[in-house]
């Protein structure tokens, strides 16, 4: 019984958001806004046991010498935003806690975001061989889309026209089939959970 | 009284009819004058009708264009389309329409709360009386058109969905055909994906190099398809490394996959024999915000050098940092994800990608399950039908013949 | 080992000071990079210019921080074009970052054209659920949002009078880093029909070109260059001019690493047939 009420559960559950979804009266709008509102109520129920979950796993690192520097950081500095938060005052503009996260975090996140324009290049390098027909239609594809940044007078104008034209027509006819794909897939994946075939989500074979 | 005398009377009663019917004229002149523009005529023929395939919020009004709308005054540039509770009521305006226009949709479906009273709220089964108003483009309007009354229904099914029921059931029976024929023990053939067969060898990898296994659930909820699929294949991944005694590192960045990604694998520990190994503080959450989750996974992946990295559910603009640092850290990596823009950074930069519905077939792939071969088998044939559909389709409108459109247009 | 062979497999250090470089020296050395105009991006401008004065157009500003570099030009070259028209902007953030975006655009170009709010210009706040929200302020803005961000009743905002709901603004403009364009085309255009055309970030465009194609968009802005060929088609010189010039440099650099690579590759290649042969 322990394993087969979650998977009675699911199914319920699942076929009353299928017929649900067909059905546009007053209480199928109830039944949706119900599930929502309860997705949103147990993902904020959730998060106390991952803050639970991270200050475990690094107090626990601290006897760990290589890990003991990243883990005082880190718990040093959730310390620091909790500590600087209590009240609401504090989160207006102008406070310290705002402070360190306009002028902490978010420039810390900017500059991992421009480590890309690096991962690209060093990717590119590797990646952008002509190994075999279909990777030399790669390079040439991704060669024209690239040259669209340098400025090569009438050659632009041309360059601009074709960029638009793979970027509308064979770039969106592979997209849409990748798109039909995860659609279907992702239909068959949701049938195979409401029918109980696939059941390692619950921990259970 | 003489000839001329009575001459003279005539002539004077004469004067005085002329001079009153000039004065008449004048004065009407002068009222034309005190008038104003003229107005245009109200439009006709007013309908009002449910608005079908919703819960009883909407209605439609449609009229007949006034007889001055791009004829006769032709000086009507808008309808105002009114609306009362009562046909006796005061009438208030919902919304102004174009000249040209025959047809308004009132909907109110916001349901009045404390916060948020909404007098306009139409709930279903109610009934509402609607007259419509010519407007000119010299700010006159006409009389008001008749009243015509018209309630909300509440509709049991969405015809405009019908299409997708279609498909459903198109699917749902292609599924019924492959699972039974699948429990009757039919076998299935299902193409190679390099990534799956890698799975073994890279945990294997691992195993050899003493290293610990790096396993990235993305950046989606719970309830996302790619990381339901990434528990799947985490599931088979910790199975195996428990069997071989190699860690599996999970770093997470949402709370309810935490709770699932720790119960699958405890379970999948508790099912190769070995729960005493398994770590709880092995699968961990780090932070919910995107960047520092990646600071957090590229520390782990260059201090703990995994000798693999798998990268399995949603991902948005972090894939390549993830990707590259793992490149650097020398490790194995297996991706998937359903996120299509991300899918050429993993192409790149790891070392096997499944793309997208790919990532979904992995656990069929992984079990070998006949059941889930089944189901594999039912999106293929689906697929199929689909391709069939948009090679008569496109066909059809080709040749200028779109009713195939109706087919297949959900009207929402 | 070969110069070629050493190439092949090169520090990819050497490849990151490359591209430090590369964005580096542009900053230090600043020149000016001529810009040809995209037909997206034209539509768009087109748009905006042929919407009259005292018309109304609705811009939702969808992007955090990271992503301002991106976006923030082309958001301040839409809103120059449109406050030195005469037209009347509202903005809405669906984004739980985007408040402050939208702020340090108002504050900064109101204060540049003496736009005053509630005159000019009216900020609406942000509501999460977006779908929810979009769909409520296409029967009327006062619904999800009362009052605007800065707590002043709607009705009582001499621009909002008349102002009812998105026919009753030309066309919405979205400029965003995240999938709020998605919920735009689908709860917007695709269930109203207005007028609907995104900025958004470089990464993101080839997602979006096959909405251009299909007709559910009427422009694209797509990163840094479109924002270079909007500055220019205002001639308002800004930010996303002044990036363009890292961009060329940076793009050039990568094509000369991969051309480096293939040849690197090919003669290495050609190498070990050799030998192959003459085993």
């Amino acid at each position: 019984m322990k394993r087969e009420i979650p998977i009675l559960i699911v199914g319920i559950t699942g076929f009353t958001m299928l017929i649900q979804y067909f059905i546009p009266t007053g209480w199928s709008e109830f039944i949706f806004t119900y599930a929502q509102d309860w997705t949103i109520v147990i993902g904020i129920l959730a998060l106390p046991l991952g803050i639970w979950s991270l200050v475990k796993a690094n107090v626990s690192k601290l006897k760990v010498p290589g890990e003991r520097f990243y883990s005082s950081v880190l718990l040093g500095g959730f310390l620091i935003m909790i500590l600087t938060c209590l009240s609401r005052e504090n989160i207006r503009m102008g406070s310290f806690h705002m402070d360190i996260f306009t002028y902490v975090l978010v420039p810390i996140q900017a500059t991992l975001f421009s480590l890309l324009a690096f991962y690209v290049a060093s990717a590119a390098y590797r990646a952008f061989r002509a190994r075999s027909i279909l990777a030399t239609i790669l390079l040439l594809t991704a060669f024209i889309i690239m040259f669209r940044f340098i400025p090569l007078g009438p050659i632009s104008d041309l360059n601009n026209s074709v960029v638009t034209w793979i970027l509308t027509i064979p770039n969106m006819a592979a997209k849409r089939a990748l798109w039909m794909g995860i659609g279907l897939g992702a239909t068959a994946t949701a049938m195979k959970i409401i029918l109980g075939i696939e059941r390692t989500y619950m921990g259970h074979d | 009284m003489n000839q001329l005398t009575k001459t003279i009377l005539i002539l004077m009663l004469l004067l005085f009819m002329g001079g009153g019917v000039f004065a008449q004229a004048a004065d009407e002149e002068a009222l034309v004058d005190t008038i104003g523009p003229p107005a245009p005529s109200p439009p006709t023929n007013i309908t009002v009708s449910d608005k079908p395939n919703d819960a009883g919020h909407g209605l439609i009004i449609r009229w007949e264009l006034s007889p001055d709308d791009g004829a006769g005054l032709n000086n009507v540039i808008m309808y105002d389309v009114m609306r009362s509770d009562s046909p006796d009521g005061e009438f208030s305006s919902r919304n102004l329409v174009p000249s040209g226009d025959k047809v308004y949709v009132d909907i109110e479906d916001t349901k009045p709360t404390e916060v948020l009273p909404n007098p306009d709220y139409m709930p279903a089964n109610s009934t509402w009386y609607y007259r419509i108003v010519a407007m000119s483009d010299q700010q006159v309007s006409s009389v008001p058109s008749e009243t015509v009354s018209g309630t909300t229904i509440e509709n049991i099914f969405h015809w405009g969905k019908l299409p997708i029921l279609f498909g459903v059931l198109i699917f749902g029976s292609f599924l019924i055909i492959f699972i039974t024929g699948a429990k009757k023990g039919k076998e299935l053939y299902v193409r190679p994906l390099a990534g799956i067969n890698a799975v073994d060898d890279a945990i294997g990898r691992a195993t050899e190099m003493g290293k610990p296994i790096l396993f990235i659930l993305g950046l989606g909820t719970a309830g996302d398809i790619a990381t339901i699929a990434g528990f799947t294949i985490l599931a088979r991944v910790a199975k195996r490394t428990a069997e071989y005694q190699t860690r599996v590192l999970v770093p997470v960045q949402e709370a309810v996959v935490l709770a699932v990604a720790q119960e699958t694998v405890r379970t999948a520990y508790l099912e190769a024999g070995r729960p005493d190994q398994y770590n709880p503080d092995d699968v961990f959450f780090v932070t919910a915000l995107q960047f520092p989750y990646v600071a957090a996974v590229n520390g782990i992946m260059l201090r703990e050098k995994p000798a693999t990295n798998f990268y399995c559910g949603k991902f948005y603009a972090e894939s390549l940092i993830l990707a590259e640092t793992g490149n650097i850290a020398g490790a194995i990596q297996i991706s998937g994800t359903d996120e299509v823009a991300q899918l050429p950074f993993f192409v790149a930069a790891t070392d096997y990608t499944l793309l997208g519905e790919e990532l979904y077939a992995a656990s069929a792939y992984l079990s070998k399950e006949p059941v889930q071969l089944g189901t594999l088998k039912a999106q293929d044939y689906t697929k199929a039908v689909v391709m069939v559909f948009v090679i008569i389709g496109t066909i059809a409108i080709t040749f200028g013949l779109p009713y195939i459109l109706t087919l297949v247009t959900v009207n929402l | 080992m070969t110069f070629f062979e050493k190439m092949m497999q090169i520090d990819r250090r050497w490849v990151y000071l490359a591209i430090g470089l590369a964005v580096i020296i542009p900053a230090i050395i600043p020149f000016n990079v001529p810009v040809s105009v995209s037909p997206e991006v034209e539509k768009i401008y087109d748009f905006v210019d042929s919407t009259d004065t005292g018309d109304y157009i609705f811009i939702s500003v969808d992007y955090d921080p990271a992503s301002m570099a991106e976006l923030h030009p082309m958001a301040t070259a839409i809103i120059n074009q449109a406050f030195e028209k005469g037209i009347k902007i509202v903005f809405v953030t669906l984004s739980q970052f985007g408040a402050g975006m939208v702020e340090q655009l108002t504050n900064e170009l109101a204060t540049k054209h003496n736009k005053v709010v509630g005159e000019d210009y009216v900020f609406l706040g942000y509501r999460p659920y977006p779908a929810i929200t979009i769909m409520a302020m296409a029967v009327d803005f006062r619904v999800p949002f009362p009052s605007d961000y800065y707590g002043t009743p709607l009705d009582s905002l001499p621009m909002m009078n008349g102002i009812k709901n998105f026919f009753d603004v030309k066309g919405v403009i979205d400029i965003t880093s995240g999938n709020t364009a998605e919920f735009w085309l689908t709860y917007g255009n695709g269930r109203f029909g207005f007028p609907l055309a995104i900025g958004i970030t470089g990464v993101m465009s080839a997602d979006y070109y096959q909405y251009l194609q299909s007709g559910q968009l009427f422009g694209i802005i797509p990163g840094v260059k479109g924002a270079a060929e909007y500055e220019t088609l205002v001639h308002y010189p800004g930010a996303g001019l002044d990036q363009i010039s890292y961009q060329v440099i940076a793009h050039a650099v990568i094509l000369l690493f991969i051309i480096i690579s293939n040849v690197a590759y090919f003669a290495t290649r050609r190498k070990k047939s050799k030998i192959g042969g003459s085993i």
